[in-house]
């Protein structure tokens, strides 16, 4: 991967927080803190969150598998009917949920996300995996959390603590997704 | 989308795309060990059938239940109807009662229209008279999108049926369902061809988006997809043709016309089947036939609309 710098002011006046090869050395240490805490990744599963946990949860795996030799499964859970403020949108798009072929049973999920914030999306994400198995542990994995906890819930991997107003968004971008790699902060009224 | 369903030419194809990719998602579902997702929980959708119907009732019935939703089934055979109420009397007591949707099936063309103007919730139309059945045809499409385009695999997520010749055989004057059909299916970019014995045709078929033959065996070797429509004997007041023994001959689907078929094609029926008049035995049960598929994808595609319509936020109230 290259280095490309993204911690220049973007032209709507988003300010770059993490580039590309800060992403990369972020996952690199989540994956190494995944295997410490897992005894080399035993009967782990990464369960990325679409969109954008989904190919942090492949790249996550992709570290795993360089650093330990181990080719830990990979899935994905889309979490759009467990959630709840369905009624205060129109009908959303569903996404896919890819499970590995074992199942979640026994196992010791690892949900990965881009942006940790009110915690809403982790309660739908903890909903939709109970109805799908019964993992011996479940832990949470994000790119960025940027605080204000609706609800009591934590990440146990972190790439980046970032403090940030309400008022503020966080855009994350990824290569997979949208062509780049970026965390950019920007102010925006009426947003949450 | 629309709030209610009452026809396929409600749907633009962006909807009808939307609705075969969330089925595409739903479907997965069959699979799991816990067969439910919470997302309608709380919402009623009231099930209101005037005409007899097995797997259109238990199918929507199923989908809401899958979604958590409570359901009211309401058979006209022993309810107040067979004492003189009326479809607006019927209707405003189910709304009384607070159902959030509700699925109709009457043998008035319109009446599913007709309801729309009197309820608040989302009127699903599920078969009028001989207008149309929306639903069954998005199971169909849905069913030949898996069958044709890339099988369940992710690769036909935002796809349409592009290119895609469908033959409709059959009784298509009393057929809801080919009505339906040919608008979805021609909104999804397939290239429709109805196969009928002119009796058997509406008069203002020049304007539907389709093309019309008189000899089936002309259209099977180029068509990926043969859809037979049940002779709908219940319906038919004068003979439309001479005997069924000669409408078997001409337009029934049997082994000798499948072999016709390209390797790939699928034959379809929306059920249920007379066996021996428009299809044979041994081509409904072939390998070809998607029929035991269509119905369980009905289940599914039917979660897809219940979800798009009941599970956002409400619609805006449009003044009627």
């Amino acid at each position: 991967m290259c280095a490309a710098s993204s911690s220049v002011a973007g032209r709507d006046g988003s300010l770059g927080v993490l580039d590309a090869e800060e992403i990369r050395r972020a996952l690199s240490r989540i994956a190494h803190e995944i295997l410490e805490r897992t005894r080399g990744g035993e009967q782990v599963i990464l369960l990325g969150i679409p969109t954008r946990g989904v190919p942090l949860a492949q790249r996550l795996a992709a570290l795993i598998a360089e650093f330990e030799g181990r080719k830990v499964p990979c899935g994905s859970l889309d979490v759009t009917m467990h959630r709840d403020d369905l009624r205060l949108h129109p009908a959303r798009a569903l996404h896919r949920t890819e499970l590995p072929p074992d199942g979640v049973d026994g196992k010791t999920v690892v949900l990965v996300d881009d942006v940790l914030y009110s915690g809403r999306t982790v309660r739908a994400a903890l909903d939709a995996l109970n109805d799908l198995g019964r993992p011996r542990s479940v832990q949470l994995a994000v790119l960025v959390d940027r605080g204000h906890r609706e609800l009591p819930i934590r990440a146990d991997y972190v790439g980046k603590n970032l403090p940030t107003s309400q008022r503020e968004v966080v855009h994350v971008q990824l290569t997979e997704v949208d062509g780049r790699d970026g965390v950019m902060i920007s102010e925006e009224e009426g947003q949450s | 989308m629309k709030r209610h369903l009452i026809s396929a030419a409600d749907l633009s194809r962006a909807d009808a795309v939307l609705i075969l990719d969330t089925a595409e998602e739903l479907a997965a579902l069959a699979d799991r060990p816990i067969k439910k997702l919470p997302t309608l929980r709380g919402r009623t959708v009231v099930n209101l059938f005037y005409e007899d119907s097995t797997r259109t009732r238990i199918s929507f019935e199923a989908a809401a239940k899958r979604l958590s939703a409570d359901v009211i089934n309401f058979s006209a055979k022993g309810s107040s109807v067979a004492k003189g109420e009326s479809l607006k009397d019927t209707a405003l007591t189910l709304e009384a009662m607070g159902a959030d949707a509700v699925v109709i099936r009457h043998g008035a063309s319109g009446a599913a229209h007709r309801l729309a103007s009197w309820v608040h919730g989302s009127v699903l139309n599920a078969g009028d008279g001989t207008h149309e059945h929306p639903t069954q045809a998005l199971l169909d499409a849905f069913t030949i999108r898996r069958r044709l385009r890339g099988d369940g695999t992710p690769g036909a997520r935002g796809a349409g049926l592009d290119g895609l010749r469908v033959t409709i055989v059959g009784d298509v004057l009393h057929s809801r369902v080919a009505r339906s059909n040919v608008l979805l299916l021609s909104t999804l970019g397939a290239e429709v061809t109805l196969a009928a014995p002119p009796t058997l045709l509406p008069l203002a078929v020049g304007s539907w988006p389709c093309a019309v033959s008189y000899d089936l065996d002309a259209e099977l070797p180029k068509s990926d997809v043969v859809m037979m429509l049940r002779v709908q004997q219940e319906r038919m007041g004068a003979a439309y043709f001479p005997s069924v023994r000669e409408y078997s001959r001409r337009y029934g689907l049997d082994a000798a016309r499948m072999a016709r078929l390209p390797e790939h094609a699928i034959v379809m029926h929306p059920g249920p089947m007379n066996r021996g008049v428009e299809i044979a035995a041994d081509v409904a049960d072939s390998v070809r036939s998607t029929i035991v598929e269509q119905v369980a994808n009905g289940v599914t595609t039917r979660m897809a609309v219940l979800y798009l319509l009941l599970g956002g936020m409400e619609f805006p109230e449009v003044a009627q």
